[in-house]
């Protein structure tokens, strides 16, 4: 066989199959459609070869031997019998063994039904045992962490959760024990397998030996509906939603290959929990008596009609334009919502009531020309074998949990080279090439650095906090890849610095793309690692000062597009910075929230409060009542994620389906059919009856979604990419100027954790009191100089605020940085982030 | 019961530091860990996770795996009869039953001046000296009841010339730097650098 040979052809029962080079026979046969039963095999896992149930007869030119199937890689001129006497009384043994020691308690097992073991026992199994001693003994169900349950009788040692824990998740916290024959999978004695992605282990288990807490005992799988779906996170992350009596009881994860590889993290998974919440908004709220009466001036929200909320908010949205002219109407959030929801909203917005004051992110996020403007990246162009990707983003453990499994798989299977570009230390940087840890707010000059390869260090032999010859290094091993891909993951590293240094660093590291211009280099891209579900689809659709549903500007798609809506925006609006100030500042007179908290979630928290307080009429369409709609004159109950349907836009502008499995509670309405009928109640009739009429129309009105028909969304497993784009990204030449650090203090890193005070994942029963307890991190050199000892409680403070913290060391914090937790539901960093400044600086007073 | 002690700490990163991966030191800190309190205590297990980089479930996925790596406190002194069929033949059955007896213990226990800890064991490769036992892992041969009577009297006497369990590991034994087998980087770049070739070997194979 010549290396040049790129099919192996083997035969599986009589049938000729075209394999590929090194793929298992299992895989093999199984493309061709022939099942080879199996327990411990997993396409996205090593491996092993524990279960011996792919046992088959394997001819590889020595005549037909029981072989392993999942251990046993194709050669040219194999043959393959999955259905010979010989494999057949092998998987019959097998079987046999396997249940030696499983109790057969499958009436009471959670996963009865759906179970492979019961399921090949059925079908390939003795039907009778021989077995009549006594099995072994485990104690019952114990917690192996706060969401999963092991009952180890039940296990049968595949290594599919060990060796998901190791090999995909990195945490292996899981381990075989006392091996031999009392060999069972367990944690280290108080140490819980404390890992964002142990549901992955239940899903993956093939036995009902691990279940997790939220799903235990809930359902049996014959009395589950489910649709295939896209969970809304910045990944799309494909799943599917289960429910049984119109209640969503279970995610499960798809294997797609262009995203999620089947995997979700826990609190995507267990998500479905808040959406099930008692506190979910059944009805709409108007302000009105305690009595219940609705009255505009009303200290209460009090429940109402449809009719009546709506009739109120196009009054208020009426009298504002005709006051203060379009611009006194603005709209804030919808990064959480379908692309059609997003769509009408804009249109609404833009089209109808004409003001672009409407942004999707709370000042968390990036610039819209930059994401748009900036050549789009995919997942797997990142995780090209031998490319590079420069990291620099929050965590992706943190804030894109399928994507740090993507980008871990790839740097440790695949060579990829990481190159971190970051102000700290990541989940990701034990496994980087290079780790540029820079001081806050100076990514730009590290940047430049790292391109232009003109390292001029000066007298401190740094640029940015980075020695010159780490730099010097990381350039060169750049340069050295330049034929292969380079994909930037770019985000906010840190919500105490403003956006500006990220964006002039994505500029430097744009002049790689003429640098590699030459030949037929893959070049540069860029993965935009932005916070909220469908932010992208959000901007797509227009949901950002300035643009146009599909990548237009209003300047360039206005003409275009007016002929379609009638009428766009004058001129452009702000963004959510500039909304709020101009909030409290009495310009606006009635702000939409569509899914948003800014009180929350908009780094200047003074801000929104100040602009709550003075708009004349907070409308807000949301799940719950948090502390931002709490505020508002009028409330608008929405669907949520498997109540709605529509198309759902991810960080690579991947277009997949949304479906619905459940109804709605109460009267909750999609936002699409809310924002319909509010415009009609503005004389503007849209004639939308379903999202899928609402698609029909962007894929007219929108130039990147053209021809991205929903037959081509659904016939593509993976759904389709819009690519397009007609926005240029032109940054200015200005260099925002970092104030000097002064060596008495810390500067300040902010970023999100998994667990955090989101709305759902405080819904979660499950997930609310899993965030970590809040900690200053500081380097462990840091503690002589600023004169405190680990683990104390200081008083932090910035020249806006300060609060008491717990100080704690931490090796990934580079000298002179501290970082502490954006989102944490006991303590907010916000009181010490001047939202003016470039980067926060931070003393901590002793004594 | 503990960590590593600050002398045993020094010892750890010197046999750290004679392999290519810090995590090929697990089973030697095993054994030091052991030497140093009797069992490998699970305090011990967390300190050697940090020593060479897994997490603690990994080192205890392997001390569990070895049955003379003890997860608990034991005596002293660990008597292990062996069982083996040559033993059994020639009488281990009643040499265990009479070693229970006397001790007061069952197999798998230890007697309550904490001295010795009894154990039945599988074949122990001594079958031509049957019925055998191992104390801390010496052998005695041919043992009757009486040679088991006057060893139990010597071990709580101290007068047996046993070291008290743990104290097996070669841990300790210093090797010179001349003798190290030199330590390759992980990443497979290169031959090790313990491989001497034939000098005719030059081109042939690969």
């Amino acid at each position: 066989m010549s290396e040049s040979e790129t099919v192996v052809n083997i035969t599986v029962n009589g049938q000729a199959v075209e394999a590929v080079p090194g793929e298992w026979v299992i895989a093999a046969a199984e493309r061709a459609g022939v099942y080879i039963p199996h327990f411990c095999y997993h396409p996205r896992m090593n491996s092993v070869g524990m279960c011996r149930m792919c046992i088959v007869d394997i001819d590889a030119g020595r005549g037909p031997a029981l072989q392993p199937s999942c251990m046993v890689a194709v050669s040219e001129g194999m043959v393959v019998d999955t259905t010979s006497e010989q494999t057949r009384k092998a998987q019959d043994g097998v079987l046999e063994f396997l249940l030696l020691n499983h109790p057969l308690d499958c009436p009471v097992c959670d996963k009865g039904g759906e179970c492979p073991l019961q399921d090949q026992t059925m079908a390939y199994g003795p039907g009778e045992s021989r077995f009549i001693e006594e099995k072994r003994h485990f104690e019952k169900p114990i917690p192996v962490n706060d969401l999963v349950y092991l009952d180890r009788e039940r296990c049968i040692l595949c290594d599919r959760c060990t060796r998901f824990a190791d090999e995909v998740a990195g945490d292996p916290l899981i381990t075989f024990q006392d091996r031999g024959d009392q060999t069972q999978v367990n944690t280290f004695p108080d140490l819980p397998f404390s890992s964002y992605f142990s549901g992955n282990t239940v899903q993956i288990c093939p036995v009902g030996a691990l279940t997790a807490v939220p799903y235990r005992f809930k359902a049996r799988p014959w009395d589950l509906t489910e649709v295939e779906s896209t969970y809304p996170n910045p990944m799309g992350d494909r799943v599917v939603v289960q429910a049984s009596r119109d209640q969503v009881l279970r995610y499960q994860g798809v294997d797609s290959d262009a995203v999620n590889w089947g995997w979700l993290t826990d609190k995507d998974r267990f998500s479905f929990e808040a959406n099930a919440s008692e506190l979910r908004l059944r009805s709409p709220l108007v302000r009105g008596t305690p009595l219940g009466r609705p009255d505009p001036g009303g200290s209460e929200l009090v429940e109402t009609s449809w009719r009546q909320a709506l009739t109120q908010a196009a009054h208020t949205i009426r009298a504002a334009v005709e006051g203060k002219g379009p611009q006194s109407v603005a709209v804030l959030g919808g990064a959480r919502l379908t692309n059609e929801d997003q769509y009408v909203w804009a249109r609404l917005a833009k089209g109808v009531i004409g003001t672009d004051h409407v942004d999707a992110q709370l000042d968390d996020g990036l610039p819209a020309d930059a994401v748009l403007g900036l050549p789009r990246a995919t997942i797997n162009r990142a995780c090209t074998p031998g490319g590079t990707v420069i990291l620099m983003a929050p965590d992706p453990k943190e804030e894109q949990g399928t994507l740090y499994l993507r980008l871990r798989h790839a740097v440790v299977s695949d060579g990829v080279q990481l190159i971190e570009l970051t102000p700290r230390a990541s989940a990701l940087s034990h496994l980087a090439a290079h780790r540029l840890h820079h001081r806050p707010g100076e990514a730009a000059a590290v940047a430049a650095a790292l391109v232009g390869g003109d390292i001029d260090a000066g007298p401190d032999g740094e640029i940015g906090g980075v020695p010159a010859e780490a730099l010097a290094a990381a350039a060169a091993a750049l340069a050295e890849r330049a034929d292969q891909p380079i994909t930037v993951i770019l985000g906010r590293t840190s919500l105490a610095e403003a956006a500006g240094p990220t964006v002039e660093a994505a500029a430097e590291l744009m002049k790689l793309a003429k640098l590699l211009a030459a030949g037929s280099r893959p070049g540069i891209a860029f993965l935009p690692a932005l916070h909220r579900g469908n932010v992208l689809g959000a901007l797509d659709m227009g949901l950002a000062p300035g643009l146009l549903p599909g990548r237009v500007t209003l300047a360039d798609g206005g003409s275009a597009l007016a002929e379609l809506w009638g009428s766009v925006p004058a001129a452009s609006g702000a963004d959510a910075r500039g909304i709020l100030k101009a909030a409290a500042d009495g310009e606006i007179d009635v702000l939409i929230l569509l899914g948003a908290d800014p009180l929350g979630d908009v780094p200047d928290r003074k801000a929104a409060e100040s602009a709550l307080d003075r708009v004349d009429t907070v409308i807000a369409s949301d799940l719950f009542l948090h502390q931002s709609a709490a505020q508002a004159d009028i409330v608008l109950p929405a669907a949520g994620f498997g109540e709605r349907r529509g198309t759902h836009t991810n960080m690579e502008g991947r277009i997949t389906r949304e479906r619905q499995v459940v109804t709605p509670p109460g009267t909750a309405r999609a936002d699409w059919a809310i924002a319909s009928e509010l415009a009609r109640l503005l004389d503007a009739e849209f004639g939308f009856a379903s999202p899928e009429e609402v698609w029909g129309e962007i894929v007219r009105a929108a130039p990147s979604h053209r021809n991205l028909s929903l037959e081509a969304i659904d016939t593509e497993t993976d759904g389709v990419v819009a690519a397009d784009s007609s926005i240029t990204f032109s940054p200015t030449e200005d260099v925002t100027s970092v104030p000097h650090f002064d060596a008495y203090s810390l500067r300040l890193v902010s970023s999100r954790r998994m667990y955090d005070r989101g709305t759902l994942v405080q819904h979660a029963p499950s997930l609310a009191g899993l965030a970590n307890a809040a900690v200053l991190a500081v380097n462990p050199y840091d503690f002589q100089r600023v004169g405190v000892d680990p683990g104390t409680e200081v008083q932090v403070v910035s020249h806006v605020g300060e609060m008491s913290v717990p100080v704690a060391a931490a090796s990934g914090v580079p000298r002179g940085t501290a970082v502490l937790g954006f989102n944490h539901p006991d303590l907010d960093v916000r009181v010490l982030i001047d939202p003016d400044a470039v980067v926060t600086d931070l003393r901590i007073q002793t004594g | 019961m503990a960590r590593l002690s600050p002398a045993n700490l020094m010892v750890a990163h010197e046999i750290i530091g004679r392999y290519p991966v810090p995590r090929s030191a697990l089973i030697p800190l095993l054994h030091l860990a052991q030497e140093q309190d009797g069992y490998v205590a699970e305090d011990s297990m967390a300190h050697i996770a940090e020593l060479v980089g897994v997490t603690p479930a990994e080192v205890m996925g392997t001390c569990s795996f070895y049955e003379m790596l003890k997860r608990a406190p034991v005596g002293d002194y660990m008597v292990n009869i062996c069982h083996g069929i040559s033993c059994h033949l020639l009488g281990a059955s009643e040499l265990i039953h009479h070693a229970e007896s006397i001790l007061g213990v069952k197999s798998g226990r230890t007697t309550e001046d904490g001295k010795i800890t009894l154990e039945a064991v599988e074949c122990i490769a001594a079958c031509t000296e049957a019925p055998c036992l191992q104390v801390n892992y010496r052998y005695r041969n041919r043992v009757t009841a009486e040679d088991f009577d006057q060893l139990v009297g010597e071990l709580r006497a101290g007068s047996a010339g046993v070291a008290p369990h743990g104290n097996l590991a070669k841990v300790r034994q210093h090797v010179s730097e001349d003798r190290w087998a030199g330590v390759s980087p992980p990443d497979g770049q290169g031959e090790p650098p313990w491989m001497t070739r034939n000098p005719s070997d030059d081109g042939v194979g690969s």
